[in-house]
C-alpha cells in the first residue's frame, strides 16, 4: 500500500498524519534517512522553516531528500514546507538551505507577524466543492513563478485584501504541491485529497 | 495560469479574520516538537536561532537572576524586545505580569508574536488574569494542574505550559505538573458522561471544556513544559511524559557552553524517544547551570504558586 511520509523533525506533523489517513492512505513519521527510504511521498509540515532546515542538515536528511525529490517522489509542503521546497527565499537567513524543487521565489512572513495572521476563503484550482477555508500563520506568499509552475490559488484581488491582494498562495510543479496556508488545521480534507491523488495517479508531467 | 473565479472577486466575502481561535491556537501547533528559549540580548537570540530554537522569549533577566536579585519583576523594555525582534527571523515571545492587561496591550502594540502571562514576573492582580479574548495576539499561560489549565483556556489562552519551578534548574516540579495534567486528562477520558459535572466542580473548570477534554483525550490547545529543564535528558523526559514542546529559561544561558547545550536540547527534543541520540548529544556539554533544591526554597519564593 502507498505510504505518505510526514517529516517529523518539528511542527504540526501529527495533523498531516491524520489528514492523510482520513484520505485513505497510510502515513508514517519520517525523522531518519532509513525512514525516508520507505515512503512513497513526503509532506513537509507547518512549523519553523529555519529550524526545520537546520535539523534536515543536522540529521543527514537534506541530501537523501534532494535525491528522492530529483527522482520524482511526490511532495507537499504547507507554509514552512512551501518555503523549503521553493527555489529562492526572500527575507530569510543567508545561510539557510533550500530543497529548490519548485521554480518559484517565496517571501517569508510576507503577511506580517503573528498579529497579522488570519483566515479567509480561497478558490483553489483542482479542488471541487467551493472555496477552501485557508488559515495563514506568519505565512509566506509566492512572488514569482517559473513557466513550469501552475498557480492554484491566490488571495482574492480586491481592495479589502490590502497588500496581500492577488498574491499567489498555492502552487504546483509536476508532482510537487505547496500551500502558504494550513489545510491540516481545518478538518476540510480536499487539499490533502488532491495531494493523495497526485501520489496514487501520477501524471508524469514533470 | 490564472486562478479560476466562479464568482466575481468583488462580490466575494474577503473576511480576512485576524486573531481567531484557529489562528491563535494554530500558531502554537507550528511550534510543536520545538524548544523556546529565554534570551536577554540580541546576541543570545541569534545563538538560540542558530541552535534550532523555534522561538525566543525576550526578557530582561532570566528567572535564575530574577530569583537571585529579588524585587518586582515587570515586562521588559520595549526597546530591548524590538532589538531582539530585529535580530532573528523566528517568532519572538515576551512576558506580561499576571493580570497586567496594559503590559499585554503594549506587547501587542510592538508586535510580539506570543505573550506569556507569566508567574515568573510579579503578579499585578491577585484576583483576575488577563481577558485574553480581547487581544489579537495569542497568549500562553502556565498551569500546575488540569483545572488551572482549563481556567486559563476559558479566559482565552491559546497554549498552555506546565509551570515547573522557573530558575531552579531542577526538573522535579515540571515532572509533577506534567504528570498531574496528563493523569487528570486520562481520568476524564475514562469517565461516564454523568460523572463529568462533578469533575468540573472538583477541577473548578467549565463543564464545556471538561466535556471537550474527555471526548478528545487531550487539551484543546497545545501543551508545552517549562520550569527547571537544564539537560537534554530533562528535555527528552518531559517529551516522553507528554509535553508537545519545551520552554527552556535559565538552563541554557546560565550554563558553561550555551550554544552547544542549546543545540543538544533541540536535538534531544526531536529524538526524545531515542536513547542513543539523547546519549550522543549529552556528551561534552560543559557545566550545566547550578541547580536549587526545592526544599531549600521558602514558600514565598515558589513562583508556581502565583496564579490560581
Amino acid at each position: 500500500m502507498t505510504v505518505v511520509g510526514v517529516l517529523g523533525l518539528q511542527g504540526d506533523a501529527r495533523e498531516h498524519l491524520r489528514a492523510v489517513r482520513e484520505c485513505g492512505l497510510d502515513s508514517a513519521l519520517v525523522r531518519r534517512p532509513e525512514e525516508l527510504a520507505e515512503v512513497d511521498a513526503l509532506i513537509l509540515p507547518g512549523g519553523e522553516s529555519t529550524t526545520m532546515s537546520r535539523l534536515l542538515v543536522a540529521f543527514d536528511l537534506m541530501e537523501p531528500l534532494r535525491i528522492r525529490l530529483a527522482e520524482g517522489m511526490p511532495a507537499y509542503g504547507s507554509c514552512a514546507g512551501m518555503i523549503l521546497l521553493c527555489r529562492e527565499i526572500l527575507d530569510g537567513r543567508p545561510d539557510r538551505r533550500q530543497l529548490a524543487v519548485i521554480d518559484a521565489v517565496v517571501r517569508r512572513n510576507a503577511f506580517g507577524r503573528q498579529v497579522d495572521s488570519f483566515e479567509g476563503d480561497l478558490d483553489f484550482v483542482g479542488v471541487p466543492g467551493g472555496p477552501v477555508r485557508a488559515v495563514f500563520i506568519r505565512a509566506p506568499w509566492v512572488e514569482q513563478v517559473g513557466c513550469g509552475v501552475e498557480v492554484l490559488a491566490r488571495v482574492p484581488d480586491v481592495a479589502a485584501a490590502g497588500s496581500a491582494a492577488g498574491r499567489i498562495v498555492a502552487i504546483r510543479q509536476g508532482s510537487v504541491l505547496a500551500t502558504a496556508f494550513h489545510p491540516e488545521l481545518t478538518g476540510d480534507r480536499r487539499v490533502h485529497q488532491l495531494f493523495c491523488e497526485m501520489v496514487t495517479s501520477p501524471v508524469g508531467c514533470k | 495560469m490564472p486562478a479560476e473565479k466562479t464568482v466575481p472577486a468583488e462580490d466575494r466575502n474577503i473576511d480576512r479574520q485576524l486573531g481567531t481561535a484557529r489562528v491563535k491556537r494554530g500558531m502554537a501547533e507550528m511550534l510543536k516538537g520545538g524548544v523556546i528559549m529565554d534570551v536577554v540580548t540580541p546576541e543570545q537570540a541569534k545563538i538560540a536561532e542558530d541552535a534550532g530554537a523555534v522561538a525566543v522569549m525576550a526578557l530582561e533577566r532570566v528567572p535564575a537572576d530574577i530569583r537571585a536579585q529579588g524585587g518586582v519583576a515587570r515586562m521588559s523594555d520595549p526597546d530591548m524586545i524590538e532589538k531582539i525582534m530585529d535580530a532573528v527571523s523566528i517568532p519572538v515571545m515576551a512576558k506580561a505580569r499576571i493580570g497586567h492587561f496594559v503590559e499585554a496591550q503594549v506587547l501587542q502594540a510592538i508586535g510580539v508574536d506570543y505573550i506569556d502571562e507569566s508567574e515568573v514576573l510579579t503578579p499585578a492582580d491577585e484576583a483576575h488574569h488577563i481577558d485574553k479574548f480581547a487581544f489579537t495576539v495569542p497568549f500562553v499561560c502556565g498551569a500546575t494542574n488540569l483545572g488551572e489549565a482549563l481556567r486559563r483556556i476559558s479566559e482565552g489562552a491559546a497554549m498552555i505550559r506546565s509551570k515547573g519551578e522557573a530558575g531552579t534548574g531542577n526538573v522535579v516540579e515540571a515532572t509533577r505538573h506534567m504528570r498531574s495534567i496528563r493523569a487528570a486528562i486520562r481520568s476524564l477520558a475514562g469517565m461516564h458522561p454523568e460523572e463529568l459535572p462533578a469533575a468540573a466542580k472538583e477541577l473548578a473548570a467549565p463543564l464545556e471544556l471538561i466535556r471537550e477534554v474527555a471526548a478528545a483525550g487531550s487539551l484543546p490547545v497545545v501543551l508545552f513544559t517549562a520550569g527547571g529543564i537544564a539537560t537534554p535528558a530533562d528535555a527528552a523526559m518531559m517529551m516522553q511524559l507528554g509535553a508537545e514542546g519545551l520552554f527552556v529559561g535559565s538552563g541554557i544561558f546560565k550554563s558553561g557552553d550555551p550554544a552547544k547545550r542549546a543545540e543538544a536540547i533541540v536535538k534531544a527534543t526531536t529524538f526524545h524517544d531515542d536513547p542513543e541520540m539523547v546519549a550522543k548529544v549529552s556528551r561534552g556539554l560543559g557545566e550545566p547551570m547550578v541547580g536549587i533544591n526545592l526544599s531549600d526554597l521558602p514558600d514565598g519564593q515558589r513562583l508556581a504558586q502565583r496564579g490560581w
